[in-house]
């Protein structure tokens, strides 16, 4: 299956004379300057993307072994104990306390390092410099303090893994109390305190990146490049670094809190505790609650930081594919803002069993089902991209409709979980898990598998091999429905997430087998991601060699640039833009790069 | 073209100034959430009440007195009287060093009365005060460094730099670490 062959047999373009001769080399790159403390936003991208997909890797590596204890909760694999020692699995089961440090871990590290840090960290700097025609972000420093920072905050999370109380072990939210007293789990002691400092490094690696990025696409944009010219990625960028520079801080803000209470002897969270061994503490008149306002005042713009990225990239993507303008540009843009304002007026419908006013609940209800509407528009523009166009199924495009596949999905459920009053019965449980592992965690995995594929030529001169492409997308698609399509059914049953052992409750042991199915699944999900990562791995160095300049046939503008662009992208003058990015099938021409100039018989799109 | 693109880059402002304006969008965040957290707080039972002492008020009008000095420094700079420019910068620095210490006396105020700010047996209260004031305090001390900073870098070399771009930004940034007081000193005294 060569993609390229099937692409590039009509119109070739003026561009394609160019070939691989132009290297733009303005001064000396030693290989510490060039690849490690580099300046160049292609190179940044692609530190976050490795960096992200080591961290995926292990994320990913400790579902599986918490998988396999919700699977075979009566197994026991005598081999592990040899492999990662006697705190985390003993008797050849996985403890208890190692159990909730690999949910907990597996949920920050997949949520902040993989979707947040991998994600739009790879692609906004990727992209934004290459699509609105700059010759690097606005501050290159900045920038790279960015990918350092969260290169630390890497370091320190990897090292909570090793300390011998273990690592953080009370969820992804860190609630208090449990999170602010060492003394109530193992898993808050120094464990903790490395989740703290970790989290406080990539919050700040966030703030840096996002300043630029904002920077980046309202001041350095190439003439004629307006706004309503550019491609829909650069606004699904723009939206989420402006998302997570006004969330971020306050969850810092709820971090600083929780660190006095940790180490200061405050009582902002904690308030008449009794803990077991210890006694009565001193603390009183804290708040645990006043934690998830702030909490979530992030928490829910993030799962918007994390999906708007693959929401813009699978524009680009399913409309560059199917080889038609993408339907309703503005009403993308506009469902975009709609879901940016919305994200920070609906961060209560995570706590509607907190005891929170039913009034005030209902009024999160109307404003989460608002969200609905924006995203029925993105869902219907894509399909109507989709209707009647030329497709080409290329892997990157399958892993774009994959996308819309499991938005449409897990955005379903979401309606049920927006009502208050269905929660009061689906809190918690395991539905909740699969809706939002189907609505953000697969679908943005979907995006920026999309992404990479899409955009690898691009970064590497080289593609990625098709046949393990294809075979990627397949088992990754239907292992995703596999595994968290049961899980509705489990949570609809009542079945609590985060237990250890359901085998042992009456009520629950009657899913032992989809269990035990829905763990077999995800372990041959993780082994397919191998695949992947061997084909990344493999295709920089070994990969067919890009020979065009515009493999995709695409009209924006990082195509424009030498096949492996050198710092500061153009080798000459940066081009200008005369039209939007989506001028496919236009007057009878396949497509219309954004380079071209209007003609004066044209029709208006 | 050329006269082109520079007409085009006329009317926008420099990107470290816009990254600044986001950034300080981005601390306003951080405080607005610490701020709604006392609101929260103080209506939830065991609040204690308390005046703030009255060294705030001197802290706030030295803050007030450096913003002064701030735009004389870069009216200064503008004026191409660096030694002027050069004055002005430190003793706006040297304020900024007065306007922690007070900061720094008030809480010392605070505990001389019996208010216990941190540790076993605190109230929230105060402990807030030591979060949101202190954190103000170390924004205000990252504006002395790049007050010193931006002052050095002027006279380090023997060209004379009359370009107030640099000092522009600073002084933004001064004057919104003076606002953000301004703020917290009314929130913090007069939000019942």
């Amino acid at each position: 299956m060569s993609t390229e062959a099937v692409l590039q047999a009509p119109s070739a373009t003026h561009h394609e004379a160019h070939g691989d001769h132009h290297h733009e080399h303005h001064h000396h790159e030693t290989f510490i300057t060039k690849y490690v403390f580099s300046q160049d936003h292609k190179m940044i991208a692609k530190q976050f993307l490795i960096t992200g997909m080591v961290w995926a890797v292990l994320g990913g590596l400790m579902s599986v072994l918490f998988r396999l204890q919700l699977g075979y909760p009566d197994a026991h694999f005598s081999w592990l104990q040899d492999i990662l020692g006697k705190f985390w699995v003993e008797d050849g089961r996985i403890t208890p306390q190692a159990y909730y440090a690999l949910v907990t871990t597996h949920g920050t590290v997949l949520v902040f390092f993989v979707l947040t840090a991998g994600l739009s960290g790879t692609f906004a700097n990727f992209l934004i410099p290459l699509q609105v025609g700059a010759r690097d972000m606005a501050s290159p420093f900045m920038n790279m303090l960015s990918y350092w920072f969260f290169f630390i905050a890497s370091l320190v999370m990897l090292s909570s893994m090793f300390v011998e109380t273990g690592p953080f072990s009370g969820g992804w939210t860190a609630y208090p109390p449990l999170s602010a007293l060492g003394t109530a789990s193992p898993g808050s002691k120094t464990g903790m305190d490395l989740w703290l400092v970790a989290m406080a490094l990539f919050v700040v690696s966030s703030l840096l990146g996002g300043l630029n990025y904002i920077a980046t696409v309202l001041n350095m944009r190439t003439k004629g490049m307006s706004m309503t010219r550019m491609p829909l990625t650069i606004w699904a960028l723009f939206f989420t670094a402006v998302l997570g520079v006004l969330s971020f801080p306050v969850l810092f803000s709820g971090f600083i809190l929780l660190i006095f209470d940790r180490n200061f002897g405050t009582s902002f969270y904690l308030s008449d505790i009794y803990i077991n061994g210890v006694g009565a503490l001193p603390n009183e008149g804290g708040s645990a609650i006043l934690y998830q306002h702030l909490f979530w005042f992030l928490g829910h713009p993030e799962v918007y930081i994390i999906l708007l990225p693959a929401m813009g990239m699978v524009s680009e993507i399913l409309s560059t594919n199917a080889r038609k303008p993408i339907f309703g540009y503005i009403a993308m843009i506009g469902s975009m803002f709609a879901i940016a304002i919305l994200a920070f007026l609906v961060w209560a419908h995570h706590m509607f069993v907190t005891g929170l006013n039913p009034f005030l609940g209902s009024i999160f209800v109307l404003l989460t089902l608002l969200i609905a509407v924006p995203s029925a528009i993105k869902v219907f523009n894509w399909l109507t991209t989709l209707w009647r166009g030329n497709i080409r199924f290329t892997p990157a495009m399958l892993f774009a409709i994959g996308f819309v596949s499991l938005f449409i999905s897990g955005g379903l459920t979401g309606i049920w979980l927006g009502n208050s009053a269905l929660d009061i019965h689906l809190h918690d449980t395991y539905f909740v898990i699969a809706h939002f592992h189907i609505v953000m965690g697969v679908a943005s995995m979907f995006g920026m598998f999309a992404g990479i594929y899409h955009w690898y030529p691009k970064m590497y001169g080289r593609y990625l091999n098709n046949t393990l492409g294809y075979i990627h997308f397949w088992i990754t698609m239907i292992g995703a429905y596999l595994i968290f399509w049961p899980m509705h059914y489990e949570g609809l049953a009542g079945m609590p997430r985060r237990y250890y052992d359901y085998s042992i409750w009456e009520s629950f042991k009657q899913f032992a087998e989809l269990n035990r199915f829905i763990s077999t699944v995800a372990m041959i999900v993780f082994m397919t991601q191998l695949l992947f990562l061997f084909n990344f791995f493999y295709s920089i160095f070994k990969g067919r060699k890009v020979t065009t300049l515009n493999p995709w046939n695409s009209n924006t503008l990082e195509w424009t640039t030498p096949i492996r662009p050198g710092h500061g992208n153009w080798v000459g003058e940066i081009p200008e833009v005369h039209r939007w990015a989506y001028d496919y099938g236009k007057d009878g021409r396949e497509f219309i790069p954004q380079t071209e100039a209007v003609g004066a018989d044209e029709s208006h799109h | 073209m050329m006269t082109a693109a520079a007409s085009n880059q006329r009317n926008r402002i420099h990107p470290h100034k816009f990254t600044l304006w986001v950034a300080m969008a981005s601390i306003c965040m951080m405080f607005a959430g610490l701020t709604s957290a006392y609101i929260v707080k103080k209506n939830q039972s065991n609040w204690l009440e308390f005046d703030l002492p009255v060294v705030f008020y001197y802290s706030t009008i030295v803050i007030l007195i450096s913003s002064l000095t701030m735009h004389l420094a870069v009216k200064a700079i503008k004026a191409r009287e660096r030694s002027r420019y050069k004055n002005f910068m430190l003793f706006t620095a040297a304020l900024g060093v007065v306007f922690g210490y007070l900061q720094w006396t008030g809480f010392a105020n605070l505990k001389n009365h019996g208010i216990q700010l941190l540790g076993n047996g605190s109230n929230p209260a105060a402990s807030f005060l030591v979060v949101i004031i202190g954190l103000h305090v170390l924004h205000v001390l990252g504006g002395i460094i790049a007050l010193l900073i931006t002052t050095i870098r002027a006279f380090r070399t023997g060209t004379k730099v009359y370009t107030s771009t640099p000092v522009e930004i600073v002084a933004t940034y001064w004057h919104f670490v003076d606002l953000l007081w301004i703020y917290l000193f009314i929130f913090l005294n007069w939000i019942k």
